[in-house]
């Protein structure tokens, strides 16, 4: 059903049914909407980045206390979380793929992969913030960290309001992170509606494309902060 | 009111058709028309309407302040209403009115039609970018109605997160979603202007309007997002308790002021470099000679923006930084200076030997020349780490930022919106009341804020509601309030002669002025989508000598030294 749909839209290229009045050609349009993706893209990054410079500030002060706060989040977990969402990029670039080379199926596969990799993301996610809620991680009133050892220093504790700033920020970039990827799985969940519609084509897949590179930037954000959070001063 | 500037003997032979024809303004009618437009002449008329809303309620908080300063007793509000009155002032004039004025204005209006497109890019996140400027706006209305918020516009912290007990978070929303309508319009500009010029426009073909407007959009997009999540951080640290901005907690007050400032330095950029645009265009069609210097005010712009963004801590010179970054941070204020600076000379340079005309217009374009000149002198004096000590927080501060914020930005709006409207509303405005209401501007503009600087360097502290300690400063407050009566009067006349003209104005000419420039080769108003058919470039921006050539049948060359 879908193969014949793709094989009539092929030869009218300049009359496609996507192509909005204001632009000459497909082309431009196509364009258009990957250069304003990837300029929201820059955007993201300043976004994330005014927390990257606080955290940085932050762990260049309270190295010790950092390092102590680091080492009571699972490691593993967010060592998990990694694959997942590089897995999940490579289920991405499948998707765009195959609508470009109009494998239906795949397509939609992939898309659903690619949702069942995020949600796999925040399930993971979730239960590490339940460990942190348990263990009275969260910053606010009932914060606590009292005698935790620094890492490397068994004679020094870690002081609870330098590790209050780190689980903040750890929070805050975490959360804001987590509410990325919920965007991403609605975009997901239309991309998936439109695939299933049978929309794309290798002549139009445009939001195919760049519904993949917001998704590639959410996980680029991942590999950054999984380092940063997770990984200051471990040693087996 | 006749036009001064000579008219081309115009080679269509038909004098005015009988039946109006399609434009964008007659195109649909109704309500939803309206609200559900992406024309992107449309949306730049939404703005308007609201943009200038909140100019009068910004207004109205700066007319109260004034009245306050009238005495140096504490007379008019309480202490506390004060402080709401200015901290209200700021927010809804920055991020309310100045930020998005020019670019969401005119340059939704004209960034398509100058180069040649048939909209923005995306014209369905343009009208979204406008519904979030509103949901922003009432979420600001709301807050003031409900109490309001007294930290000053900067809501600097500790205050704002551990002490005050207003409307912080609320505010700080409105602010966070208004900024990406912000966000959303640089957007918008920076791919079109990649991706929509018609044939022939290449990059140094383009009204400098679009290069200022190109820059802006810059800071914008890479700005907002910052003081975003500032705001993330400060709701949070106000709901929680987190430490991040709490010294007692091992957090960093000044973490907040870098952060803030990262932002809202460049954020004077996005109110300055529009109106250097607009002035730009007047300029030189005013002036009928090609832009000196093209690449350098092209440039320029570029450079404002990039050097805006390395600038932020002259803002926090006592605030108890390192010594040596407030040199470093000094010495790259002093190189803003640079750019503009080259603006402000090729400005000098193409009006010299020009057939200068002054038309309204260019009356508010020299006023900017002259007060942001003014303001721009002022602040390499706060750049000065000396000086910047000595008059921290006095009205010499507010001055020097009014004269680049009002007598820089707004008069560039004004003469923009003077310059365009004949193409906005396809009516001409009166022209005499026009240049009355410049002339009121300037002086009132002055009188307000002239003062102000002599009353920061004698050492009167912003932000005081009460100088009864210090009578001899009344004078000068007085003189200041009476400018600022003055400066609403040259505020209101605009608004009623232009919606005078909108029923009773004579129909505008396509190129009333003989400009150069694509917007106006197409009908006064456009019709939906600009132009009847789609232009082809083949001649260089701001090409003047060829206009008036009378080979070309542009205006007769003898003329020309009469209007002189």
């Amino acid at each position: 059903m879908p193969d014949s749909t793709v094989i009539g839209l092929h030869h009218e290229d300049e009359h496609h049914p996507e192509l909005l009045h204001h632009f000459a050609d497909a082309q431009q349009q196509r364009d258009s909407a990957s250069l304003g993706m990837w300029v929201f893209l820059a955007t993201e990054v300043m976004f994330f980045g005014g927390l990257f410079c606080a955290y940085l500030v932050y762990r260049h002060w309270y190295f010790p206390d950092f390092a102590a706060a680091s080492k009571s989040i699972d490691a593993t977990l967010g060592a998990t979380n990694t694959a997942v969402l590089i897995c999940s990029s490579l289920t991405v670039v499948l998707a765009v793929w195959a609508a470009q080379t109009a494998r239906r199926t795949l397509l939609i596969v992939s898309l659903i992969l690619t949702m069942l990799l995020g949600m796999a993301f925040l399930g993971i996610k979730g239960i590490e913030y339940r460990e942190k809620f348990v263990e009275h991680h969260v910053p606010g009133a009932s914060f606590s960290f009292d005698k935790v050892q620094v890492p490397g220093h068994p004679d020094q504790y870690a002081n609870p309001h330098h590790a209050q700033i780190f689980f903040s920020l750890y929070f805050v970039m975490t959360g804001l992170h987590a509410l990325h990827m919920i965007i991403g799985l609605g975009i997901f969940l239309w991309l998936l509606i439109m695939a299933w519609k049978g929309r794309f084509t290798p002549e139009w897949h445009t939001p195919v494309e760049i519904g993949g590179l917001y998704w590639h930037f959410v996980d680029i954000v991942w590999i950054y902060l999984f380092p940063l959070l997770y990984l200051i001063d471990r040693h087996p | 009111m006749p036009n001064p500037i000579p008219q081309p003997a115009m080679p269509q032979p038909a004098i005015a058709p009988p039946v109006e024809r399609e434009n964008y303004l007659n195109a649909k009618y109704g309500v939803w028309s309206w609200l559900l437009t992406t024309d992107h002449k449309r949306i730049a008329l939404l703005y308007l309407l609201s943009i200038t809303f909140f100019f009068f309620i910004g207004g109205f908080f700066a007319l109260l302040i004034r009245l306050e300063l009238l005495t140096p007793a504490g007379d008019l509000v309480q202490a506390d209403t004060y402080n709401k009155l200015f901290t209200m002032h700021g927010m809804v004039m920055v991020f309310f009115f100045l930020i998005p004025s020019i670019p969401a204005v005119l340059g939704n209006f004209l960034v398509p039609m100058m180069i040649g497109a048939k909209d923005l890019a995306f014209p369905r996140i343009n009208l979204l970018s406008w519904y979030l400027y509103i949901i922003g706006g009432v979420m600001m209305l709301h807050c003031m109605l409900t109490g309001g918020v007294d930290t000053g516009w900067t809501f600097y912290a500790p205050f704002s997160t551990n002490f005050t007990n207003t409307k912080i978070v609320e505010a700080g929303l409105a602010i966070f979603v208004a900024g990406f309508s912000s966000i959303l319009t640089g957007l918008n500009f920076v791919v079109t202007i990649h991706r929509m010029r018609a044939p022939g426009m290449t990059w140094s073909r383009l009204p400098l309007f679009i290069w200022a407007h190109y820059a802006t959009s810059i800071i914008q997009l890479l700005g907002t997002p910052v003081v975003a999540v500032t705001i993330v951080l400060v709701a949070a640290e106000r709901a929680l308790h987190l430490g991040i901005f709490d010294p007692k907690l091992g957090g960093d007050p000044l973490l907040f002021q870098h952060l803030f400032w990262f932002y809202s330095h460049p954020a004077v950029y996005i109110m300055i470099l529009p109106s250097m645009g607009v002035v730009t265009e007047i300029i030189a069609c005013f002036s009928r000679k090609r832009i000196f210097g093209y690449s350098f005010v092209a440039f320029s712009s570029i450079a404002i923006a990039v050097f805006g963004f390395l600038v932020w801590a002259h803002h926090m010179f006592v605030a108890g930084m390192s010594v040596y970054a407030a040199l470093v941070f000094s010495l790259l204020s002093y190189a803003v200076a640079v750019p503009s600076a080259i603006k402000v000379f090729n400005w000098t340079a193409t009006l010299y030997k020009g057939s200068i005309h002054y038309d309204a217009p260019m009356l508010y374009a020299f006023g900017f020349l002259g007060l942001f000149t003014i303001g721009g002198l002022t602040g390499l004096f706060l750049s000065a780490l000396g000086i910047n000590v000595h008059v921290t927080d006095t009205y010499f501060v507010v001055a020097h930022f009014h004269y680049i914020m009002v007598g820089g930005a707004v008069m560039g709006y004004l003469g923009g919106m003077h310059f365009w409207w004949p193409k906005i509303s396809g009516k001409l405005y009166p022209e005499g009341w026009a240049r009355l209401a410049a002339l009121i501007v300037f002086i009132g503009f002055n009188l307000t804020f002239f003062p102000q600087f002599l009353l920061g360097y004698m050492g009167m502290p912003r932000r005081y509601y009460d100088y009864s300690h210090m009578p001899e400063f009344q004078i000068l407050n007085v003189l200041s309030t009476a400018g600022a009566t003055v400066l609403g009067v040259g505020y209101l006349l605009p608004m009623v002669y232009f919606l005078w003209s909108m029923r009773y104005g004579k129909p505008a000419p396509d190129n009333p002025w003989n400009a150069a420039g694509l917007e106006w080769k197409t009908p006064s108003p456009p019709p939906t989508f600009n132009f009847d058919e789609e232009p082809v470039v083949t001649w260089e921006a701001y090409n003047y000598d060829e206009l008036d050539s009378p080979d070309k049948g542009a205006p007769h060359k003898e003329e020309v030294p009469v209007a002189r």
